[in-house]
């Protein structure tokens, strides 16, 4: 157990390492470092001066080495733009994506559940062709592309709900969201949705597989011999024991949700994490790119990690086959 | 009958079992036809500058200009004819998901095949790095290459390549895996021949099964991605007009109501795809022996 801990915590620091070689290796071999990480409004004196302070005139190895120091240190350099550190505007941005993410988790399981325990307890029912179709169609359908018709829908033509923004930010509890007013609410909505889609044909999939194999288990023979309604088996035995594996492997992948709101981010002009590094690379704000980039892949690297470990406690087999290794 | 010719009109009975796919085919079929052609069967052509008028700019569909012209789904933002553009647009998002599949498809089951043949720490390396890399959501790798290396037709292509070979590598293994044990290996092994010989003239014709369903879904997901980077603004330039890019380019013009230079290509780009995954989806299901 230790041992394999012990291995996939290795392997996520290389993985960072080879990243950050990857992120500094683009950003400094293609192109001129000088030209890309300093303003080019910058006067002969200044871009000397930032030229040593960077440490642009030593060796290339010397230079990484400095990035990873300063990397440690959590100094990602600043924003061209915004002539702040960049560690702190993605930081200062990352609420708002949590935010969406979670909401559209949220909308993506109150929506899905029900359908896909439907189309598993009736699988040949018309309704639930529909459904099952609708969720390849939900496959096939590109986000952003989406995204637009529900602006075009909603926004534009009939006017119901706000297309751009994040809207007024309430605070409960402590926490600041706009979770917690109407008008917030009402900004979420539609970005919440989009970002959800793709989830919520993955999640109809899984449930109904889910439901049509648990509708055969013994339990649930048993209940209904003991004359139990069946209004009852279907909320009480079959989801309880559905929501296991759902809530699982829907909370492994709450990363995902996280790298596409990218583009549901754009789309909505939602001031997140992910409007952040597409508007830098708009205006070429390496310093945000590199520090974005760098810390996503931190990120994912570490969530990675603690599924593994979460993995090995519910699954022997992972643990076993790690300690012989 | 040649049996070669027998057991592919097997297989052509058995693919038309199922009605949806069947259509879903044809249409891919007329799609590829209109992207190989779109010269010669596009009203105009949407990138010649003598032909295309701003007074044109963003007419609805079904109208006519001053000389006659007329546009079934109306013209964008520059005047361009929007049936042209999605013909010119499909050929770019076609050419492009199926360059980076066919490559992808090479390198992944150059990998998964050597892995399963090799064993040992060669295997172990290869399947660590596609753990990994299928780890991260595709989205994401793609960004970390074109936000790294900036835009272009080639880093598009790279980063497409990058993301999909893993897919190809997992299934080429897994069902090498089970060739490896079978008597025309030893065969093959008793008669001396080269492992790559044998790797790739004996293993990699029985893996091409699951390797083609692999590859039809993951060219549904390359064309689908393609088309996200480029609405984002970082996958193609403005000089190779992807479906994407043409969503993206109508998308200002949403907001006063002009849905067509932004729907009418999102619709083309939804076709494409869904054709696809429905031919993969049942490819899938033909060759999956649980199901029979």
């Amino acid at each position: 157990m230790t041992a394999f801990i012990c291995t996939r915590f290795v392997q996520s620091i290389l993985v960072l390492f080879i990243m950050s070689l990857l992120v500094f290796g683009g950003v400094n071999l293609v192109g001129d470092p000088v030209e890309m990480l300093i303003n080019p409004e910058a006067d002969q004196a200044e871009v000397e001066r930032v030229i040593r302070e960077l440490g642009l005139d030593r060796p290339v190895t010397e230079q990484y080495w400095y990035f990873l120091v300063n990397a440690f240190k959590g100094d990602l350099g600043s924003s061209f733009i915004f002539g702040e550190p960049a560690l702190k505007l993605i930081i200062q941005r990352m609420p708002a994506t949590l935010e969406l993410a979670l909401f559209s988790l949220f909308i993506s399981l109150i929506i899905a559940i029900p359908l896909g325990i439907y189309a598993g307890y009736n699988p040949n029912s018309k309704a639930s062709k529909v459904i099952m179709a609708g969720s390849i169609l939900g496959f096939s359908m590109p986000t952003f592309w989406v995204g637009i018709i529900f602006i075009m829908i909603f926004a534009v033509q009939l006017g119901w709900l706000p297309s751009t923004g994040r809207g007024e930010i309430g605070t409960f509890m402590g926490i600041n969201s706009s979770l917690f007013t109407l008008n917030g609410l009402s900004h979420v909505f539609l970005p919440a949705l989009n970002l959800a889609l793709f989830k919520i044909s993955s999640v109809i999939r899984l449930t109904r597989a889910g439901t049509r194999e648990i509708i055969l288990q013994d339990y649930i023979t048993f209940a209904r011999s003991k004359g139990i309604s069946e209004k009852r088996v279907v909320l009480i035995h079959v989801l309880k024991n559905i929501l296991i594996p759902i809530v699982t492997v829907v909370g492994l992948e709450f990363g995902s949700l996280i790298a596409f709101s990218t583009v549901t981010e754009t789309v909505f002009a939602w001031p997140g994490m992910g409007k952040l590094i597409i508007d830098s690379i708009y205006n070429l704000d390496r310093p945000v790119i590199v520090a974005y980039l760098m810390i996503i892949v931190t990120f994912f690297v570490f969530l990675n990690l603690i599924v593994d470990i979460i993995y090995t406690f519910l699954d022997p087999r992972v643990r076993i086959k790690g300690d012989h290794q | 009958m040649n049996p070669k010719l027998r057991k592919f009109l097997e297989f052509c009975k058995d693919f038309s079992s199922n009605k949806v796919a069947l259509v879903a085919f044809f249409i891919f079929l007329l799609i590829l036809f209109v992207a190989i052609f779109a010269p010669l069967v596009s009203p105009t052509d949407p990138y010649d500058l003598n032909t295309v008028s701003i007074m044109n700019s963003r007419l609805p569909p079904f109208s006519e200009d001053f000389s006659g012209n007329y546009f079934l789904l109306g013209t964008d933002g520059a005047g361009r004819d929007m049936v042209s553009a999605i013909f010119y647009g499909l050929r770019v998002s076609l050419g492009v998901g199926v360059l980076s599949g066919i490559f992808a498809l090479i390198i992944g089951s150059f990998f998964g095949i050597s892995a399963a043949f090799f064993g040992g720490r060669y295997e172990s390396l290869i399947m660590r790095i596609v753990d990994i890399q299928l780890s991260f959501p595709s989205i994401l790798v793609a960004l970390i290459i074109l936000a790294a290396f900036g835009k272009g037709v080639e880093k598009t292509i790279i980063a497409l390549i990058l993301v999909q070979w893993a897919y190809y590598a997992r299934t080429a293994r897994s069902s090498a895996l089970v060739e490896i044990n079978k008597e025309y290996v030893d065969a093959a092994r008793c008669l001396a021949f080269g492992n790559t010989r044998i790797m790739f003239k004996h293993i990699l014709p029985n893996c091409m099964a699951p390797l083609i369903v692999v590859g039809t879904l993951q060219t549904a997901h390359a064309i689908s991605l393609e088309a996200t980077l480029s609405f984002l603004g970082l996958g193609l330039p403005i000089t190779e007009p992807s479906l994407g890019l043409l969503i993206g380019n109508g998308f200002e013009y949403m907001y006063s109501g002009d849905f067509w230079i932004s729907i009418f290509p999102g619709v083309a780009l939804l076709i494409t795809v869904a054709s696809i995954n429905l031919v993969g989806d049942h490819l899938r299901d033909m060759f999956n022996p649980r199901l029979h």
